[in-house]
Protein backbone atom coordinates (compact mmCIF):
# COMPACT_ATOMS: atom_id res chain seq x y z
CA UNK A 1 0.00 0.00 0.00
CA UNK A 2 1.43 3.35 -1.08
CA UNK A 3 0.47 6.68 0.38
CA UNK A 4 0.13 9.32 -2.31
CA UNK A 5 -0.43 12.98 -1.50
CA UNK A 6 -1.14 15.54 -4.21
CA UNK A 7 -0.40 19.12 -3.19
CA UNK A 8 -2.32 21.91 -4.86
CA UNK A 9 -4.65 24.80 -4.17
CA UNK A 10 -8.06 25.03 -5.75
CA UNK A 11 -7.08 27.54 -8.43
CA UNK A 12 -4.82 25.11 -10.21
CA UNK A 13 -6.59 22.97 -12.82
CA UNK A 14 -3.77 20.49 -13.25
CA UNK A 15 -4.11 19.18 -9.70
CA UNK A 16 -7.35 17.29 -10.35
CA UNK A 17 -5.89 15.82 -13.53
CA UNK A 18 -2.78 14.70 -11.66
CA UNK A 19 -4.93 12.80 -9.16
CA UNK A 20 -6.91 11.16 -11.96
CA UNK A 21 -3.72 10.23 -13.78
CA UNK A 22 -2.12 8.61 -10.73
CA UNK A 23 -5.33 6.80 -9.76
CA UNK A 24 -5.68 5.51 -13.32
CA UNK A 25 -2.09 4.32 -13.46
CA UNK A 26 -2.40 2.53 -10.10
CA UNK A 27 -5.57 0.79 -11.27
CA UNK A 28 -3.94 -0.33 -14.55
CA UNK A 29 -0.91 -1.65 -12.74
CA UNK A 30 -2.86 -3.25 -9.92
CA UNK A 31 -0.98 -1.28 -7.28
CA UNK A 32 -2.81 -0.57 -4.04
CA UNK A 33 -2.63 3.15 -3.20
CA UNK A 34 -4.34 5.72 -1.03
CA UNK A 35 -4.58 9.21 -2.56
CA UNK A 36 -5.02 12.29 -0.47
CA UNK A 37 -5.24 15.90 -1.60
CA UNK A 38 -3.81 18.77 0.41
CA UNK A 39 -5.24 22.19 -0.46
CA UNK A 40 -4.27 24.31 2.52
CA UNK A 41 -1.51 26.67 1.45
CA UNK A 42 0.24 26.57 4.79
CA UNK A 43 0.35 22.76 4.78
CA UNK A 44 1.56 22.73 1.17
CA UNK A 45 4.36 25.13 1.95
CA UNK A 46 5.47 22.90 4.82
CA UNK A 47 6.55 20.38 2.17
CA UNK A 48 8.93 22.98 0.78
CA UNK A 49 7.61 23.01 -2.80
CA UNK A 50 7.08 26.24 -4.72
CA UNK A 51 5.13 25.22 -7.76
CA UNK A 52 2.07 23.10 -8.06
CA UNK A 53 0.91 20.41 -8.37
CA UNK A 54 3.31 18.61 -6.08
CA UNK A 55 3.36 14.84 -5.55
CA UNK A 56 4.42 13.14 -2.32
CA UNK A 57 4.88 9.36 -2.23
CA UNK A 58 5.23 7.71 1.17
CA UNK A 59 6.28 10.99 2.74
CA UNK A 60 8.84 11.93 0.10
CA UNK A 61 8.34 14.82 -2.35
CA UNK A 62 9.00 13.35 -5.80
CA UNK A 63 7.60 15.96 -8.15
CA UNK A 64 6.54 19.59 -8.38
CA UNK A 65 5.42 22.15 -10.92
CA UNK A 66 3.70 20.25 -13.68
CA UNK A 67 1.48 17.34 -14.49
CA UNK A 68 3.74 14.29 -14.18
CA UNK A 69 4.14 12.08 -17.23
CA UNK A 70 2.69 8.58 -17.24
CA UNK A 71 6.21 7.12 -17.38
CA UNK A 72 7.19 9.01 -14.25
CA UNK A 73 4.10 7.84 -12.39
CA UNK A 74 4.75 4.23 -13.42
CA UNK A 75 8.26 4.61 -12.07
CA UNK A 76 7.02 5.81 -8.66
CA UNK A 77 4.42 3.06 -8.35
CA UNK A 78 6.82 0.35 -9.46
CA UNK A 79 9.45 0.88 -6.80
CA UNK B 1 10.39 0.13 -16.22
CA UNK B 2 11.30 -0.76 -19.80
CA UNK B 3 9.18 2.07 -21.17
CA UNK B 4 10.91 4.44 -18.79
CA UNK B 5 14.37 3.35 -19.96
CA UNK B 6 13.29 3.64 -23.59
CA UNK B 7 11.95 7.11 -22.91
CA UNK B 8 15.24 8.21 -21.35
CA UNK B 9 17.51 6.99 -24.12
CA UNK B 10 15.33 8.33 -26.92
CA UNK B 11 17.38 10.42 -29.30
CA UNK B 12 16.61 14.11 -29.55
CA UNK B 13 14.73 14.91 -32.78
CA UNK B 14 17.31 17.44 -34.00
CA UNK B 15 16.40 16.78 -37.64
CA UNK B 16 12.82 17.76 -36.96
CA UNK B 17 13.90 20.92 -35.13
CA UNK B 18 16.19 21.94 -38.01
CA UNK B 19 13.48 21.30 -40.58
CA UNK B 20 10.92 23.25 -38.57
CA UNK B 21 13.44 26.07 -38.17
CA UNK B 22 14.10 26.21 -41.91
CA UNK B 23 10.38 26.21 -42.67
CA UNK B 24 9.88 28.96 -40.10
CA UNK B 25 12.53 31.18 -41.71
CA UNK B 26 11.17 30.51 -45.19
CA UNK B 27 7.65 31.39 -44.07
CA UNK B 28 8.79 34.52 -42.24
CA UNK B 29 10.76 35.72 -45.27
CA UNK B 30 7.74 35.36 -47.54
CA UNK B 31 5.05 37.08 -45.50
CA UNK B 32 4.55 39.94 -47.97
CA UNK B 33 4.57 37.56 -50.92
CA UNK B 34 1.86 35.49 -49.23
CA UNK B 35 -0.36 38.48 -48.48
CA UNK B 36 0.13 39.89 -52.02
CA UNK B 37 -0.65 36.55 -53.66
CA UNK B 38 -3.83 35.90 -51.69
CA UNK B 39 -4.95 39.45 -52.38
CA UNK B 40 -4.31 38.96 -56.11
CA UNK B 41 -6.20 35.65 -56.05
CA UNK B 42 -9.16 37.36 -54.43
CA UNK B 43 -8.94 40.06 -57.12
CA UNK B 44 -8.61 42.83 -54.55
CA UNK B 45 -6.43 45.88 -54.86
CA UNK B 46 -4.53 47.57 -52.04
CA UNK B 47 -5.79 50.85 -53.47
CA UNK B 48 -9.24 50.17 -51.99
CA UNK B 49 -10.12 50.35 -48.28
CA UNK B 50 -11.22 46.70 -48.27
CA UNK B 51 -8.06 45.56 -50.07
CA UNK B 52 -5.82 47.44 -47.65
CA UNK B 53 -7.67 45.99 -44.63
CA UNK B 54 -7.47 42.43 -46.00
CA UNK B 55 -3.78 42.84 -46.83
CA UNK B 56 -3.05 44.11 -43.30
CA UNK B 57 -4.84 41.06 -41.86
CA UNK B 58 -3.13 38.57 -44.19
CA UNK B 59 0.30 39.99 -43.44
CA UNK B 60 0.04 40.58 -39.69
CA UNK B 61 -1.74 37.42 -38.56
CA UNK B 62 0.83 34.88 -39.85
CA UNK B 63 3.64 37.19 -38.75
CA UNK B 64 2.45 37.45 -35.16
CA UNK B 65 1.64 33.73 -34.98
CA UNK B 66 5.07 32.79 -36.38
CA UNK B 67 6.89 35.02 -33.91
CA UNK B 68 4.78 33.72 -31.06
CA UNK B 69 5.43 30.09 -32.01
CA UNK B 70 9.18 30.64 -32.35
CA UNK B 71 9.63 32.55 -29.11
CA UNK B 72 7.33 30.30 -27.09
CA UNK B 73 9.15 27.18 -28.36
CA UNK B 74 12.51 28.57 -27.30
CA UNK B 75 11.14 29.65 -23.92
CA UNK B 76 9.63 26.19 -23.41
CA UNK B 77 13.14 24.78 -23.75
CA UNK B 78 14.67 27.51 -21.55
CA UNK B 79 12.13 26.64 -18.84
CA UNK B 80 13.57 23.11 -18.61
CA UNK B 81 16.88 24.62 -17.48
CA UNK B 82 15.39 26.89 -14.81
CA UNK B 83 13.04 25.59 -12.14
CA UNK B 84 11.69 27.81 -9.36
CA UNK B 85 13.95 25.82 -7.01
CA UNK B 86 17.03 26.81 -8.99
CA UNK B 87 15.96 30.43 -9.16
CA UNK B 88 15.49 30.45 -5.42
CA UNK B 89 18.93 28.95 -4.86
CA UNK B 90 20.43 31.64 -7.09
CA UNK B 91 18.66 34.41 -5.17
CA UNK B 92 19.05 33.32 -1.58
CA UNK B 93 21.48 35.47 0.33
CA UNK B 94 21.55 38.17 -2.36
CA UNK B 95 21.60 41.72 -1.10
CA UNK B 96 19.28 44.51 -2.15
CA UNK B 97 20.54 46.13 -5.31
CA UNK B 98 22.28 43.44 -7.32
CA UNK B 99 19.74 40.96 -5.97
CA UNK B 100 16.86 43.01 -7.39
CA UNK B 101 18.41 43.18 -10.84
CA UNK B 102 19.03 39.44 -10.72
CA UNK B 103 15.52 38.66 -9.48
CA UNK B 104 13.77 40.79 -12.09
CA UNK B 105 15.83 39.20 -14.87
CA UNK B 106 15.19 35.67 -13.61
CA UNK B 107 11.50 36.59 -13.51
CA UNK B 108 11.46 36.67 -17.30
CA UNK B 109 12.84 33.16 -17.79
CA UNK B 110 11.47 31.26 -14.79
CA UNK B 111 8.32 29.28 -15.55
CA UNK B 112 5.50 31.11 -13.83
CA UNK B 113 1.74 30.90 -13.57
CA UNK B 114 -0.29 33.34 -11.55
CA UNK B 115 -1.64 30.63 -9.23
CA UNK B 116 1.88 29.76 -8.12
CA UNK B 117 2.72 33.36 -7.19
CA UNK B 118 2.06 32.87 -3.49
CA UNK B 119 3.94 29.56 -3.05
CA UNK B 120 6.89 31.14 -4.87
CA UNK B 121 6.70 34.19 -2.65
CA UNK B 122 6.72 32.15 0.56
CA UNK B 123 9.31 29.72 -0.79
CA UNK B 124 11.70 32.56 -1.62
CA UNK B 125 11.31 34.27 1.74
CA UNK B 126 11.74 31.04 3.67
CA UNK B 127 15.04 30.41 1.87
CA UNK B 128 16.36 33.77 2.98
CA UNK B 129 15.69 35.81 -0.15
CA UNK B 130 15.14 39.41 1.07
CA UNK B 131 11.60 40.82 0.84
CA UNK B 132 12.52 43.53 -1.68
CA UNK B 133 14.32 41.04 -3.94
CA UNK B 134 11.34 38.67 -3.77
CA UNK B 135 9.06 41.50 -4.86
CA UNK B 136 11.27 42.32 -7.83
CA UNK B 137 10.78 38.74 -8.99
CA UNK B 138 7.06 38.77 -8.30
CA UNK B 139 6.54 41.96 -10.30
CA UNK B 140 8.64 41.07 -13.34
CA UNK B 141 7.54 37.42 -13.69
CA UNK B 142 3.98 38.06 -14.87
CA UNK B 143 4.53 41.47 -16.47
CA UNK B 144 7.61 40.87 -18.62
CA UNK B 145 6.80 37.54 -20.21
CA UNK B 146 7.56 35.97 -23.56
CA UNK B 147 3.98 36.13 -24.82
CA UNK B 148 3.70 39.87 -24.22
CA UNK B 149 7.11 40.47 -25.80
CA UNK B 150 6.39 38.27 -28.83
CA UNK B 151 3.08 39.99 -29.44
CA UNK B 152 4.51 43.49 -29.11
CA UNK B 153 7.38 42.54 -31.41
CA UNK B 154 4.95 41.16 -33.99
CA UNK B 155 2.53 44.06 -33.90
CA UNK B 156 4.66 47.13 -33.19
CA UNK B 157 8.22 46.10 -34.01
CA UNK B 158 11.31 45.25 -32.01
CA UNK B 159 11.84 48.75 -30.64
CA UNK B 160 8.54 48.72 -28.78
CA UNK B 161 9.21 45.19 -27.50
CA UNK B 162 12.70 46.16 -26.33
CA UNK B 163 11.41 49.29 -24.62
CA UNK B 164 8.69 47.26 -22.89
CA UNK B 165 11.34 44.79 -21.73
CA UNK B 166 13.70 47.43 -20.38
CA UNK B 167 11.05 49.59 -18.74
CA UNK B 168 9.18 46.58 -17.32
CA UNK B 169 12.42 45.37 -15.76
CA UNK B 170 13.08 48.85 -14.39
CA UNK B 171 9.67 48.99 -12.72
CA UNK B 172 10.31 45.57 -11.13
CA UNK B 173 13.82 46.48 -9.95
CA UNK B 174 12.99 49.93 -8.58
CA UNK B 175 9.71 48.85 -6.94
CA UNK B 176 11.51 45.96 -5.22
CA UNK B 177 14.27 48.30 -4.07
CA UNK B 178 11.77 50.74 -2.58
CA UNK B 179 9.78 48.01 -0.83
CA UNK B 180 13.04 46.57 0.50
CA UNK B 181 14.20 49.94 1.81
CA UNK B 182 10.91 50.53 3.59
CA UNK B 183 11.61 47.51 5.82
CA UNK B 184 8.08 46.17 5.79
CA UNK B 185 8.83 42.64 7.02
CA UNK B 186 6.48 43.14 9.96
CA UNK B 187 3.57 43.27 7.53
CA UNK B 188 4.05 39.64 6.53
CA UNK B 189 1.47 37.26 7.99
CA UNK B 190 2.80 35.59 11.13
CA UNK B 191 2.92 32.06 9.70
CA UNK B 192 5.01 33.28 6.79
CA UNK B 193 7.50 34.86 9.15
CA UNK B 194 7.60 31.69 11.22
CA UNK B 195 8.46 29.78 8.07
CA UNK B 196 11.41 32.08 7.61
CA UNK B 197 13.45 29.94 9.93
CA UNK B 198 12.46 26.52 8.73
CA UNK B 199 14.65 24.87 6.16
CA UNK B 200 12.76 23.95 3.03
CA UNK B 201 13.60 20.59 1.53
CA UNK B 202 15.07 20.88 -1.88
CA UNK B 203 13.64 18.71 -4.55
CA UNK B 204 16.45 17.09 -6.46
CA UNK B 205 15.13 17.00 -9.99
CA UNK B 206 16.78 14.82 -12.56
CA UNK B 207 18.44 16.49 -15.53
CA UNK B 208 16.10 16.10 -18.48
CA UNK B 209 17.45 14.77 -21.78
CA UNK B 210 17.46 16.99 -24.87
CA UNK B 211 14.64 14.87 -26.29
CA UNK B 212 12.43 15.78 -23.35
CA UNK B 213 13.53 19.43 -23.46
CA UNK B 214 12.39 19.64 -27.07
CA UNK B 215 9.17 17.86 -26.10
CA UNK B 216 8.66 20.52 -23.45
CA UNK B 217 9.07 23.24 -26.09
CA UNK B 218 6.46 21.59 -28.31
CA UNK B 219 4.05 21.13 -25.40
CA UNK B 220 4.48 24.78 -24.44
CA UNK B 221 3.77 25.91 -28.02
CA UNK B 222 0.61 23.77 -28.14
CA UNK B 223 -0.49 25.10 -24.79
CA UNK B 224 0.20 28.81 -25.32
CA UNK B 225 -0.42 29.23 -29.05
CA UNK B 226 -3.48 26.97 -28.68
CA UNK B 227 -4.90 29.43 -26.16
CA UNK B 228 -3.76 32.67 -27.72
CA UNK B 229 -4.51 32.35 -31.46
CA UNK B 230 -8.19 33.38 -31.27
CA UNK B 231 -7.17 36.65 -29.59
CA UNK B 232 -4.56 37.25 -32.26
CA UNK B 233 -7.17 36.71 -34.99
CA UNK B 234 -9.76 38.94 -33.33
CA UNK B 235 -7.20 41.58 -32.44
CA UNK B 236 -5.72 41.84 -35.89
CA UNK B 237 -9.11 41.65 -37.62
CA UNK B 238 -10.18 44.56 -35.43
CA UNK B 239 -6.96 46.39 -36.20
CA UNK B 240 -7.44 45.71 -39.93
CA UNK B 241 -10.99 47.04 -39.86
CA UNK B 242 -9.86 50.21 -38.15
CA UNK B 243 -6.82 50.44 -40.41
CA UNK B 244 -9.01 50.64 -43.46
CA UNK B 245 -11.96 52.65 -42.23
CA UNK B 246 -12.20 54.53 -38.95
CA UNK B 247 -10.51 57.94 -38.95
CA UNK B 248 -7.12 57.60 -37.27
CA UNK B 249 -7.48 60.41 -34.74
CA UNK B 250 -10.76 59.11 -33.32
CA UNK B 251 -9.25 58.46 -29.86
CA UNK B 252 -6.46 61.00 -30.11
CA UNK B 253 -8.19 63.71 -28.09
CA UNK B 254 -8.88 61.42 -25.11
CA UNK B 255 -5.91 59.06 -25.15
CA UNK B 256 -3.46 60.89 -27.37
CA UNK B 257 -0.06 62.20 -26.45
CA UNK B 258 -1.35 65.67 -25.59
CA UNK B 259 -3.78 64.37 -23.00
CA UNK B 260 -1.27 64.05 -20.15
CA UNK B 261 -3.85 62.92 -17.62
CA UNK B 262 -4.76 59.90 -19.70
CA UNK B 263 -1.75 57.87 -18.45
CA UNK B 264 -2.66 57.85 -14.73
CA UNK B 265 -6.32 57.29 -15.57
CA UNK B 266 -5.46 54.34 -17.84
CA UNK B 267 -3.37 52.81 -15.03
CA UNK B 268 -6.08 53.44 -12.45
CA UNK B 269 -8.61 51.64 -14.64
CA UNK B 270 -6.16 48.84 -15.37
CA UNK B 271 -5.06 48.04 -11.81
CA UNK B 272 -8.15 46.15 -10.56
CA UNK B 273 -8.69 44.41 -13.92
CA UNK B 274 -7.18 41.09 -14.78
CA UNK B 275 -6.42 39.63 -18.17
CA UNK B 276 -3.52 37.86 -19.82
CA UNK B 277 -1.40 39.72 -22.37
CA UNK B 278 -3.17 37.83 -25.15
CA UNK B 279 -6.66 38.83 -24.03
CA UNK B 280 -5.65 42.48 -24.26
CA UNK B 281 -4.46 42.43 -27.87
CA UNK B 282 -7.84 43.26 -29.40
CA UNK B 283 -8.16 46.22 -27.03
CA UNK B 284 -4.61 47.40 -27.64
CA UNK B 285 -4.99 47.12 -31.43
CA UNK B 286 -8.30 48.96 -31.38
CA UNK B 287 -7.05 51.80 -29.17
CA UNK B 288 -3.83 52.33 -31.09
CA UNK B 289 -5.59 52.08 -34.42
CA UNK B 290 -7.82 54.93 -33.33
CA UNK B 291 -4.98 57.23 -32.41
CA UNK B 292 -4.38 56.52 -28.73
CA UNK B 293 -0.77 57.11 -27.70
CA UNK B 294 1.33 53.94 -27.47
CA UNK B 295 2.70 54.76 -24.00
CA UNK B 296 -0.79 55.27 -22.58
CA UNK B 297 -1.98 51.97 -24.04
CA UNK B 298 1.11 50.05 -22.88
CA UNK B 299 0.81 51.51 -19.37
CA UNK B 300 -2.78 50.27 -19.36
CA UNK B 301 -1.60 46.85 -20.55
CA UNK B 302 1.15 46.65 -17.91
CA UNK B 303 -1.19 47.60 -15.08
CA UNK B 304 -3.77 45.00 -16.13
CA UNK B 305 -1.15 42.23 -16.28
CA UNK B 306 0.98 43.20 -13.27
CA UNK B 307 -1.68 44.17 -10.75
CA UNK B 308 -5.15 42.78 -10.30
CA UNK B 309 -7.81 42.49 -7.63
CA UNK B 310 -7.84 38.64 -7.67
CA UNK B 311 -4.06 38.60 -7.19
CA UNK B 312 -4.24 40.97 -4.24
CA UNK B 313 -6.94 38.83 -2.63
CA UNK B 314 -4.61 35.80 -2.91
CA UNK B 315 -1.68 37.84 -1.59
CA UNK B 316 -3.78 38.78 1.43
CA UNK B 317 -3.11 35.22 2.67
CA UNK B 318 0.55 36.08 3.15
CA UNK B 319 0.69 39.89 3.36
CA UNK B 320 -1.04 42.36 5.61
CA UNK B 321 -2.92 45.26 4.06
CA UNK B 322 -0.28 48.02 4.42
CA UNK B 323 2.20 45.92 2.46
CA UNK B 324 -0.32 45.09 -0.27
CA UNK B 325 -1.23 48.78 -0.54
CA UNK B 326 2.44 49.77 -0.74
CA UNK B 327 3.11 47.12 -3.37
CA UNK B 328 0.18 48.25 -5.51
CA UNK B 329 0.99 51.94 -5.04
CA UNK B 330 4.69 51.66 -5.87
CA UNK B 331 4.13 49.47 -8.94
CA UNK B 332 1.26 51.64 -10.24
CA UNK B 333 3.40 54.78 -9.85
CA UNK B 334 6.24 53.06 -11.73
CA UNK B 335 3.93 52.11 -14.57
CA UNK B 336 2.63 55.68 -14.86
CA UNK B 337 6.21 56.90 -15.26
CA UNK B 338 6.83 54.21 -17.88
CA UNK B 339 3.77 55.42 -19.76
CA UNK B 340 5.14 58.96 -19.90
CA UNK B 341 8.58 57.73 -20.97
CA UNK B 342 7.03 55.70 -23.80
CA UNK B 343 4.99 58.66 -24.97
CA UNK B 344 8.05 60.90 -24.88
CA UNK B 345 10.38 58.49 -26.69
CA UNK B 346 8.12 57.05 -29.39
Amino acid sequence: MKNVIVLGTACCGNCENTIKLIAGAAKDMGVDIRIEKVENLQDIMAYGIMSMPGVVIDGKVVHAGSMPSREKINGWLNT
Amino acid sequence: MTTLAAGMSRRAPWGGVLLAGALWIAAYANLTLFADSVLALAALSRETHLGEAVHFFLYDTPKVLLLLTGIVFIMGIVHTFISPQRTRAMLSGRRLGVGNVFAATLGIVTPFCSCSAVPLFVGFLSAGVPLGVTFSFLISAPMVNEVALALLFGMFGWKVAALYLVLGLSVAIVSGLIIGRLGMERYLEDWVRAMHNSNPIDLALERPSWASRIDAGVVYVKDIVGKVWPYVFIGIALGAGIHGYVPEDFMASIMGREAWWSVPIAVLIGVPMYSSAAGLIPVVEALIGKGAALGTVLAFMMSVIALSLPEMIILRKVLKLPLIATFAGVVAAGIVIVGYVFNAVL
